[in-house]
């Protein structure tokens, strides 16, 4: 159950389009600022399989211009 | 509604990236976080200093069905007005690692079994009478730590020096800012810094000695950077032995060879001299000259002693004793030119500019560390750039209650909660506030943190309880000490939150309340107390610090001296220990009025705190009738030391060509042990690495993240290498981080230290490099 947070800046104009392609992904909640272009991403796939599709779906998304990691918790990495 | 596991997750993951953008666009709201962390929208905030490090940012800390979720700073504390650093903003989530600690656990045929809490603090209480009983009040000890609430120590103190009657009290503050203490003590006569953070918003230049301050204290460095911004006039010098994040935002990057920077000081007091830069007015109404001994030694030998004698000397032998240091002479010893020592001195000597030093582990950690503290204070002395807004020397300490719980109460071997064991005078005022017969105080100080380390070792030392700290990591030439601990005939206890290489030596585990799951108080480096409530309950058996003493104490007869509720207990210990600092030197604010404040600076005389000392328009400690009063000494004045250069205990040789330091990485506190539980921390920083300077890399025939072995007369680690990386340190020298407890990297430092501080140098030692 990998579960990580970003900072989504959108592309110049782009936050609202960026926030419906960020919706319509599976395993993603979208938390838009209501003051910046700035979109708070959480992800929740349910195993690093579909983290890593997940991933590469992220990666096409034509309003995003940058993603920046904020949290990351994966069951592995969260026991010492 | 209950909040389960994945929900906490999900809601600190939302947490951390609504906080980061909070720290990256100030004034950013997001009205529907509430909807995705699944909670009513409703989260509590109450207010606690930063436990990461001595700067004391006040952060606010969010609770949803009795969890700690999110953290924000404190608008309301003026340390760090609203602003954290990545430690603060995630430091909740340490509270929650996997494998906390949450039972008791004691030492049976070889291993580690569960038992109530109850059952072994009972096994405790048995074997320190024993213990004490059968070889003696000094076979028993306590080691503490910078990250001891006041309230931890005070009890500790209370229970060894008062009832117990042993000075077998130390804390891990020895090794990180004794130099400091000494320094303020040979210098002024009395502890703990005359400026305050203030002084960045009023200081022109800034002058960092061997401090990393981007990556240490990166909330202070953030308000330095954003007063060179707002102001046309502000800069900031590195002085340093490597190059760093700090050496990169700065406007002058200045290197000096280890250990040379004591040379430099008295070169630039020799310029300042030359130029007829002195303050003369200053110097002839507040200042006196003094000279010490020389030749003192570094403490590798067991049962070292040295006792300094100082000797009042006139300005003209000054003057003499700095001919040596001119700074054509000293750019041979330092590496530093001559051109750059007379451009720092120029800006110490013009009374235009305002000036602020700031150090930390670099001056403190060092075997003449008391003395490069009195130079620093030197020059500041002579230009009479001091207490006064902008212009300050100033310390800063690495943990959030150094000098709260080990400067101010004392939890040092010599010290009690007000002064020392061996005047009389304190030992009668502390034995009347605690209910014990003075007799019971010991005059003569017992062992300091190497010493008493090397006691156990050598058998004197047979029962010793930790807190709060990680010695097993964090002793130089650790080896000697971890084989010391494992022998036989030992009983060691360790409270703590997570496992350890501590508690793997361990014949008695408590599993320790952490942080805001208790209530207490620190001190910062600002003369700061602060108080935090308890906002989260501990796991399971967890207990505060405070209690386990108190009941061991009880079990050992002491309800009287002990005689605190569990409703109560910190209030009432707080009003006990606050009458040993009654007066306008030192006064503490009430309870009541910490518990409504985000912190408080003492001296608190009359509702108000004092921000710059020794100054009678700020401190009402003064009566002299002049502009300053340095009433800490006899004289009256500030003492001006002639303190030489003198080399490393250990330099690097042809066999060892290497200089080895070691410090810390921004993402990660001390050992790891809580910051490497934080995913996020741990994902940015996963494991230790070696710094190496891109030209002996390339002699030695490695890339980044090839294994190097690090080999000194004492032991190896095998690491990864990281080249031109964060730092960069120059040729011939290597640094490595001490926060992974994979690679143990004090198994190959020294334990040299300050023959009068006691602390040891973690900076320099030699070493050779082989390709692994």
């Amino acid at each position: 159950m990998p579960i990580f947070s970003y900072l989504a800046i959108p592309r110049s104009g782009a936050k609202e389009s960026l926030c419906a392609e960020l919706s319509a992904l599976e395993y993603c909640r979208v938390i838009p600022a209501e003051n910046h272009e700035v979109v708070v991403l959480v992800t929740e796939a349910p195993d690093e399989t579909s983290e890593e599709a997940l991933q590469g779906k992220l990666k096409k998304l034509q309003g995003l211009q940058s993603l920046s990691l904020a949290f990351g918790y994966d069951e592995k990495l969260g026991r010492k | 509604m209950k909040l389960d596991r994945r929900r906490f997750i999900l809601s600190a993951a939302a947490g951390s990236a609504v906080a980061t953008a909070g720290a990256l666009f100030p004034g950013i709201s997001f009205a529907d976080w509430p909807k995705i962390t699944g909670n009513s929208g409703v989260v509590s905030w109450q207010k606690a200093p930063c436990r990461f490090c001595g700067t004391g940012c006040g952060v606010l800390v969010g609770v949803v069905e009795g969890r700690a979720v999110a953290v924000k700073g404190d608008p309301n504390c003026s340390v760090n007005k609203g602003l954290c650093c990545m430690k603060g903003y995630h430091s909740v989530q340490a509270l929650y690692g996997a494998d906390r600690l949450t039972k008791a656990k004691i030492r049976k045929n070889g291993e580690m079994v569960e038992v109530p809490i109850a059952e072994a603090l009972d096994l405790v209480a048995a074997k320190l009478k024993e213990t004490r009983d059968k070889h003696g009040k000094n076979s028993v000890a306590i080691y503490g730590s910078g990250q001891w609430t006041i309230p931890d120590g005070y009890v500790a103190s209370k229970l060894f020096k008062g009832c117990l009657g042993t000075n077998n009290v130390e804390a891990n503050a020895r090794l990180c800012m004794s130099s400091a203490v000494t320094g303020f003590m040979t210098t002024f006569g009395i502890d703990e810094p005359m400026g305050c953070y203030e002084d960045i918003d009023n200081a022109n230049v800034f002058i960092t000695w061997g401090n990393n301050m981007a990556e240490m204290h990166p909330v202070l460095f953030s308000r330095m950077l954003a007063n060179r911004k707002r102001r046309t006039n502000v800069k900031i010098i590195d002085f340093a032995t490597r190059t760093t994040r700090t050496s990169a935002a700065a406007d002058k990057s200045i290197l000096f060879k280890p250990q040379t920077d004591l040379a430099v000081a008295n070169a630039i007091c020799h310029e300042i001299i030359a130029n007829d830069w002195v303050n003369w007015n200053f110097v002839g109404e507040h200042v006196s000259f003094h000279k010490g001994k020389t030749n003192i030694g570094y403490g590798t030998e067991d049962n070292f002693a040295f006792t300094d004698q100082d000797e009042a000397i006139g300005f003209e032998d000054y003057k003499k004793f700095l001919a040596d240091y001119s700074p054509e002479k000293v750019e041979k010893i330092s590496g530093v030119s001559a051109k750059d020592i007379k451009y720092m001195a120029a800006l110490y000597g013009d009374p235009a500019l305002k000036v602020t030093s700031f150090w930390c582990m670099g001056m403190n950690q060092h075997t003449r560390g008391t003395w490069i503290n009195n130079l620093v204070y030197n020059i500041h002395l002579l230009v009479g750039k001091i207490s006064t807004p902008g212009n300050s020397p100033f310390s800063l300490t690495g943990q959030p209650s150094a000098c709260g719980t080990v400067r101010e109460v004392g939890t040092l071997t010599h010290a009690l909660p007000h002064g020392t064991v061996t005047d009389e005078h304190d030992r009668k005022m502390a034995a009347e506030i605690w209910g014990v017969p003075v007799e019971n105080i010991d005059p003569k100080p017992t062992y300091h943190t190497v010493e008493m380390f090397r006691a156990l070792d050598r058998g004197e030392i047979k029962f010793m309880w930790i807190q709060v700290t990680n010695p097993m990591v964090t002793l130089p030439n650790l080896k000697r000490y971890r084989n010391g601990a494992k022998k036989e005939g030992h009983f060691l206890v360790v409270s703590d939150v997570y496992p350890t290489p501590t508690t793997d030596v361990a014949d008695v585990i408590l599993p320790a309340a952490m942080w805001i799951e208790k209530e207490g108080l620190y001190g910062n480096s600002e003369r700061r107390t602060q108080h935090f409530g308890q906002i989260v309950n501990p796991p399971g058996e967890a207990m505060s610090d405070t209690w386990q003493i108190i009941e061991v104490a009880r079990r050992l007869g002491f309800e009287k001296q002990f005689p605190w509720s569990p409703e109560n207990y910190i209030e009432k210990i707080w009003e006990e220990y606050r009458r040993f600092h009654a007066g306008p030197k030192h006064e503490m604010a009430s309870y009541q009025v910490l518990s409504e404040r985000s912190g408080v600076q003492w001296p608190f005389v009359n509702g108000k705190e004092t921000r710059w000392r020794f100054n009678p328009k700020y401190d009402p400690a003064c009566t002299n009738g002049k502009a300053f009063d340095f009433y800490g000494k006899k004289d009256n004045r500030a003492w001006i030391w002639a303190r030489p250069y003198e080399p490393a205990a250990e330099s690097p040789d042809s066999d060892y060509p290497f200089w080895l330091n070691t410090g810390r990485v921004i993402e990660h506190w001390h050992t790891g042990t809580m910051t490497r539980r934080i995913p996020v921390l741990h994902n940015a920083m996963p494991s230790s690495y070696v710094e190496l300077n891109p030209e002996d890399a390339a002699d030695l025939g490695v890339v980044n993240g090839e294994k190097v072995k690090i080999i000194s007369r004492r032991g190896e680690v095998t690491i990864p290498a990281q080249i031109n990386g964060r730092g960069v340190p120059p040729r011939g020298m290597v640094f490595v981080p001490f926060f992974d407890e994979s690679y143990l990297i004090n198994e190959v430092t020294l334990d040299a230290f300050c023959p009068i501080s006691k602390q040891p140098d973690y900076k320099k030692c030699a070493v050779r490099l082989e390709k692994a």
